[in-house]
């Protein structure tokens, strides 16, 4: 059962890093810290309105297959993975 | 070929593969009408996911609206993307290692109460039946525009094809069916978009287009955009906030929150082979749900800039009504579309000021499916959005009617009130429940509470106020009994929906609103779409205190705890 508990952590300690940065690209970039990021630009973008509309997006799809692909390898080191049938 | 007939063909053709996918895999016992295969792999089951989740709120409304909000509606766009996050880490692959069908089963299970489960299909349905209603909204406005009738009449037409549709699917002819919905509505969406990103920028990724600067000028688009709209009366559009930061804050967290705890999309995952897979599902989902919300901002600045420079082609000098383009003319016909010479110059002045603008009536529901009218595009472009806009619609109806019909039969019939039902009567009472959820829901529809994506925002509101918390606190708060969460889900929806009932009419029925729906009556200045965030903290802190006042849950309850929490050891779902 110990076993399982450091699994636990382990988990949430991913999951807690990865809603971080969550938190970061959308809310802080694109909603708190808005305005002053827009007085940066990148092309014809504000970078504030890019968060907002376009890269929040892209750190989202990148963030669950970074979690998936970590998580795994957590399976494996605590042996709580499945078959591989 | 004219327009209308090209337009009966391709969305002829479209259904016509539809059915036949869901004839060809016609839903045989009652494990099939419910849920998929289970031997789907993950990037299928998740382009699967992405059109059952892409409904006409994404695909017919949301371009619209932002179109028309600018920044401010980029709250749909962060919001409807950033659960997936917490649905992959937070929900998806424990819902999956617990290994039931519906949402009301686990909490029934891990609260240990049928009145938890009772309460857990109420929440269900009350936002389940929401969504639906922005889903009506949507497939009438289609529908009404491809006939050339009035919205209502669209409507009714509409609420007859949803209903053949998804009583003689069922879920396996729906993973199906919505792959190939799912390569219909992506293309419908983004060939347009390509090619007026091509006509406004020369850059054929409207992506990249949206930052580029105008074709044969240094300016940037988005700039050109803030200066029409300045020089017209309105705020910029890169800048302008929906009512405040608090307000979009409270916005993007309630879609977040309410995507994952809408029942539809969760449904899916209980349902992939291994744990693993419901991890990388959510992935894939949001890789196909991504391309088009990030093509969205793009042509919902275009259509705002082709639409300004069709009313008012050089500045100061406006478009003759009488001389007006036929896709105006073809959209006045649906009556969402309205123009009044209030000046008589036989101009039309599009302006922010109430008392000047003769451009009266602009239902933003309309923009996408006008967006490439407006650009000029050929007829089969045209007729391509107009059969994604169906896809769209009709495969998210399908999948949410399912889920109501799955909880009225399985959960309430089966579960509780009759468990000797036998599998046909199962079958027969759930489609008795989607014929009503699609009467009431179409009824509904007639005077939506808002936009499609507004009304579906409201339904997410109502999800994320009672469904999500309690999902998370049995995943993630060993604690937590069933006092507690059957508390929160009462506190959470009730605070939401009358909050929601008070601005926008009891049952929306607007004219039974107490208070007005307008920003000084609201709390904290946060408006009804946006308050499910407020109901899950209230939902959250209820349950947090009830609990520690009850007595902890059973020792087996603890230990199913424990066991979901990890992956190994999952069997295939079960429905008992």
């Amino acid at each position: 059962m110990s076993q399982h508990s450091n699994y636990w952590t382990a988990n949430l300690k991913l999951v807690g890093l990865c809603l971080a940065i969550w938190f970061v690209v959308s809310y802080l970039f694109g909603i708190i810290l808005v305005e002053q990021l827009n007085t940066i630009r990148i092309g014809g973008y504000k970078l504030g309105f890019w968060f907002a509309q376009q890269g929040s997006i892209y750190v989202f799809v990148a963030l669950i297959f970074y979690y998936a692909n970590r998580v795994g390898k957590l399976d494996r080191k605590h042996g709580v993975h499945e078959d591989d049938d | 070929m004219s327009l209308q007939a090209m337009t009966y063909l391709v969305v002829g053709a479209t259904f016509a593969l539809y059915i036949g996918i869901a004839i060809w895999s016609r839903a045989g016992t009652t494990k099939e009408f419910y849920v998929a295969g289970a031997g789907i792999n993950p990037v299928l089951n998740g382009m699967a996911t992405a059109a059952d989740w892409m409904s006409a709120a994404s695909f017919i409304s949301m371009a619209g609206l932002i179109a028309f909000m600018g920044y401010g509606g980029s709250v749909f766009l962060m919001g409807w993307t950033g659960g997936y996050v917490l649905l992959a880490m937070l929900l998806a692959p424990y819902l999956r290692k617990f290994g039931k069908f519906t949402v009301p089963e686990f909490i029934g299970d891990r609260y240990y109460s049928k009145a938890a489960r009772v309460v857990a299909v109420i929440c269900l349905i009350v936002a389940s039946v929401t969504y639906v209603i922005g889903q009506m909204k949507g497939i009438g406005v289609a529908f009404s525009r491809f006939l050339e009738v009035q919205y209502e009449i669209g409507l009714m037409i509409g609420m007859g094809i949803v209903f053949i549709y998804a009583v003689m699917g069922g879920m396996k002819g729906i993973t199906y069916t919505q792959i190939a919905q799912y390569c219909v509505l992506i293309l419908a969406y983004t060939i347009p978009a390509i090619f007026i990103s091509i006509s406004l920028t020369g850059n054929p990724i409207p992506q990249l287009g949206l930052g580029s600067t105008m074709t044969g000028s240094e300016v940037f688009l988005l700039d050109r955009l803030d200066e029409v709209l300045r020089d017209l009366g309105f705020a910029d559009y890169t800048t302008n906030a929906r009512l405040s930061l608090t307000n979009m804050f409270a916005y993007t967290f309630s879609l977040m929150i309410g995507t994952a705890g809408l029942p539809h999309v969760i449904i899916r995952f209980f349902t992939v082979p291994k744990v693993r897979d419901a991890r990388s599902t959510a992935g894939w989902a949001l890789v196909f749900i991504a391309i088009l919300y990030t093509t969205a901002p793009s042509v919902a600045a275009m259509a705002r800039l082709n639409l300004i420079d069709t009313i008012e082609p050089t500045s100061g000098d406006y478009m003759v009504y009488d001389e007006r383009p036929d896709w105006i003319r073809n959209w006045e016909t649906t009556g969402l579309l309205a123009f009044e010479d209030k000046n008589g110059d036989g101009k039309i002045q599009y302006s922010a000021d109430a008392a000047t603008n003769e451009m009266v009536k602009v239902d933003r529901d309309i923009m996408v499916l006008a967006n490439p009218e407006i650009a000029g595009l050929p007829n089969w472009v045209i007729a391509l959005v107009a059969a994604g806009g169906l896809a769209a619609a009709l495969s998210t109806a399908a999948g949410l009617l399912l889920a109501i019909s799955s909880s009225i039969s399985h959960d309430l019939l089966k579960g509780i009130w009759k468990p000797n039902i036998t599998e046909q009567q199962e079958l027969t009472a759930s489609r008795v429940a989607m014929a009503g959820a699609i009467g009431v829901a179409g009824y509904l529809g007639y005077n939506p509470p808002d936009f499609a994506a507004g009304t579906v925002a409201l339904a997410f509101g109502l999800a994320a106020s009672s469904i999500f918390p309690a999902l998370m606190m049995g995943i993630f708060n060993k604690r937590m009994n069933k006092e507690g969460a059957i508390a929160g889900m009462v506190a959470g929806l009730s605070v939401t929906l009358l909050y929601v009932f008070q601005h926008k009419g009891i049952m929306f029925v607007a004219d039974t609103a107490f208070l007005g729906d307008m920003s000084p009556n609201w709390f904290l200045g946060i408006e009804p779409n946006a308050f499910g965030a407020i109901g899950a903290l209230v939902n959250f802190a209820v349950a947090y205190a009830v609990s520690h006042m009850t007595a902890p849950p059973p020792e087996h309850i603890q230990h199913l705890v424990e066991d979901i929490r990890i992956p190994s050891g999952a069997g295939s779902a079960t429905g008992h």
